[in-house]
């Protein structure tokens, strides 16, 4: 059971590795990495890959831990007391379970992504910490002890807003993802739009690498706005020679709103551009 | 062997823990990787190091420990010479000879001992200890042992294509304490974060509705609290122009970091030092002052003061009356600091100049005593250890 990219993912090396490493020891694995370069997809893809369902738990800044493992709805208990109902005397009617009490009493073993874990308050990676280390949890409500009963792959994703306790670092693999480099990139967009014309691949990767290095922009494009600029080229069949800097009236190059999202960033880009036009 | 990389790790300052190790050590009897260096390196630093701005110590660290190692599986195979040679040089200096190395001289020295050279050496050199190449005890190339030595590019082997991923040290820029975007800034301020409820109503309490359905004879009875808000109030205090031109960009990033993270947040302006009046608008600085006496009275000493400055200046701006240079100031910047410290019990100095020229300047030196010694660098560090002075 290995992970080798798949058919609309490309892989690094050392992310393979991380994978594998993860799926082997069975140890959650944390993703890091510049917004848009695939740590949701990468869960995704390895469910797909290795033929195995997926959970997903979103994470948000109102995200408890114990709302990963179950709920308990009193006020409803309440209620139906008064209701008088049949139902009321047995508290597991009350319970809803949690992604992470699915993920574990799954028949097979699952693939569990846990989205976003940074946006959560600062406690809330402590609260999981035996969860992920035994994968197992004791509700005492029912007073049982829920033991997966095969260990899920965890896949964690982090955007780095907050920084996570050492204790939970410790029990988990650890890997960023970089930005990648042209011949990356170029393999990334073969694989999303197969039929893409040579020509124009090479002008909007150019044009893309060249907005990246500019200096100054709030919020450099990546990877999926990358995609997105080249679906909407595509759709609006723009030719290669649009793209070609070497035309000074059309500079700017079409549909820079997929790539720019800041209005600072396009101000300072318009403003680049102007100049580097007078000084022609 | 894996003990010794471990404990050179820590060495290096990597926060490694027994854990992660044997995680690694699990890692590989389970097979995950077979036998590459280059796979090793990622398999390690996946177990061990947990956050990308420890990334370039590691690369460091692991170039240090395994660079004797890697270059005898490269020589293996056949031709022996260059390679062999190249690698052995740097392993057989002794203790006394790194230590000579270490009297040449300070920077200066060697940057322009490293201008003549360059222009009197031709061709590759190796060894000896004047010519720049590799292994050598020349202060200058790579792979020496000169502690000051200025690095020129350190490259992979000749018979192999790829360069070795760790001489690549392509984290170099995530290393804290250099760089300082506003997503780190942002970070370190978040340490600054007070949570309480106030305001409209509209969460479910629970505990307080079990409490009231109880003491209503069983029937239900809802009761709500407010949602939890971040509710910590910051003053700050800029300086600008003059001397802080330097560091636009960088209070620039503070700033914006500041304004999306705080909700009650008021910034105003001042010039080198802060006398009875400051402004809010730096275009209309002139026009549309405000006295300082009105802040002090209108914002409250829940608010927490951050004063960011380089505190470089005449010592008589701080001390004289009649010191500044832009106005006739009927009493010292002294007096006025102190209100503010009065009022404001939690307050830091966040100053742009690095660290270490701090001492050399005289304002910088009565600034930090007249703040009791909360003065921080504009770093993600001194930020982090700002914030805690905050709290």
């Amino acid at each position: 059971m290995k992970f080798t990219g798949s058919q609309n993912y490309i892989a690094t090396d050392d992310l393979k590795l991380a994978v594998n490493a993860a799926v082997t020891l069975q140890r959650p694995l944390l993703i890091k990495g510049e917004p848009g370069t695939g740590k949701t997809m990468l869960a995704e893809e390895v469910a797909a890959a290795l033929g195995k369902p997926l959970l997903q738990w979103h994470i948000k800044s109102t995200t408890k831990a114990q709302q990963g493992l179950y709920e308990y709805d009193a006020v409803s208990r309440l209620r139906d007391s008064q209701l008088g109902e049949e139902k009321v005397k047995d508290i597991k009617n009350y319970i809803s379970k949690g992604t992470m009490w699915r993920a574990f009493e799954a028949d097979e073993q699952v693939v569990l992504l846990i989205d976003e874990i940074d946006k959560a308050d600062i406690e809330f990676p402590n609260d999981l910490l035996r969860e992920l280390d035994r994968m197992e949890f004791y509700c005492y409500e029912t007073r049982e002890t829920v033991v997966a009963k095969h260990r899920p792959i965890i896949f964690i994703t982090s955007n780095n807003e907050k920084e996570l306790p050492d204790a939970f670092l410790r029990r988990c693999f650890f890997h960023y993802i970089r930005f990648p480099d042209r011949n990356t990139m170029q393999q990334i967009v073969d694989v999303h739009f197969p039929g893409l014309k040579k020509a124009l691949l090479k002008e909007a990767m150019e044009v893309f690498f060249d907005i990246r290095e500019m200096p100054g922009l709030k919020k450099k494009p990546s990877t999926s706005e990358l995609l997105d600029w080249i679906k909407l080229l595509v759709a609006e069949d723009i030719p290669p020679e649009a793209l070609k800097s070497g035309d000074t009236n059309k500079l700017i190059p079409p549909m820079y709103g997929a790539l720019l999202k800041n209005e600072q960033d396009v101000h300072l880009f318009e403003k680049l551009v102007f100049l580097a036009k007078r000084n022609r | 062997m894996l003990i010794d990389f471990f404990l050179s790790l820590k060495q290096h300052g990597l926060p490694v823990s027994v854990k992660e190790y044997l995680m690694l050590c699990e890692a590989m009897e389970k097979g995950v990787i077979h036998g590459s260096v280059d796979d090793f390196y990622h398999l390690s630093r996946i177990c061990l190091v947990k956050d990308e701005a420890n990334f370039d110590r590691f690369d460091r660290a692991f170039a240090a420990y395994f660079k004797g190692v890697e270059s005898l599986a490269a020589v293996l195979p056949a031709d022996i010479p260059e390679e062999w040679l190249k690698k052995l040089a740097e392993r057989l200096l002794t203790e006394e000879e790194k230590a000579q190395v270490e009297a040449l001289g300070g920077w200066d020295k060697l940057m322009e001992t490293l201008k003549q050279r360059l222009e009197e050496q031709k061709g590759r050199h190796q060894g000896g200890s004047k010519w720049i190449g590799t292994a050598g005890t020349s202060p200058f190339g790579a792979y020496g042992y000169n502690p000051e030595g200025i690095r020129i590019g350190q490259e992979g082997s000749r018979n192999r294509s790829a360069v070795k991923v760790w001489d690549r040290r392509e984290f170099r820029d995530y290393d804290d304490n250099v760089e300082l975007g506003i997503r780190n800034i942002q970070l370190a301020l978040r340490r600054l974060r007070k949570f309480a409820r106030e305001g409209a109503e509209e969460e479910l309490d629970m505990d307080g509705t079990i409490r009231s359905t109880a003491n209503n004879a069983g029937y239900l009875e809802l009761k709500l609290v407010p949602e939890r808000h971040n509710k910590v109030k910051v003053l700050l205090f800029l300086d600008i122009g003059g001397s802080m031109d330097d560091y636009v960009h960088r209070c620039e990033e503070l700033f914006s970091a500041c304004k999306t993270e705080f909700k009650h947040l008021e910034y105003f302006y001042f010039h080198n030092f802060i006398y009875e009046s400051i402004w809010r608008n730096n275009r209309l600085r002139h026009s549309e002052k405000f006295s300082t006496f009105d802040v002090l009275h209108k914002y409250g000493n829940d608010y927490k003061l951050i004063i960011v400055g380089d505190a470089t200046m005449s010592p008589y701006e701080i001390l004289q009356p009649g010191g500044s240079v832009e106005h006739w100031n009927d009493e010292t910047g002294i007096i006025w600091l102190k209100r503010l410290t009065d009022l404001y019990r939690r307050a830091i100095w966040i100053n742009p100049t690095p660290e270490a020229h701090w001492p050399w300047t005289q304002s910088i030196k009565m600034v930090r005593e007249l703040m009791e010694d909360r003065m921080f660098p504009m770093t993600v560090k001194g930020l982090g250890e700002g914030m805690k002075a905050l709290r």
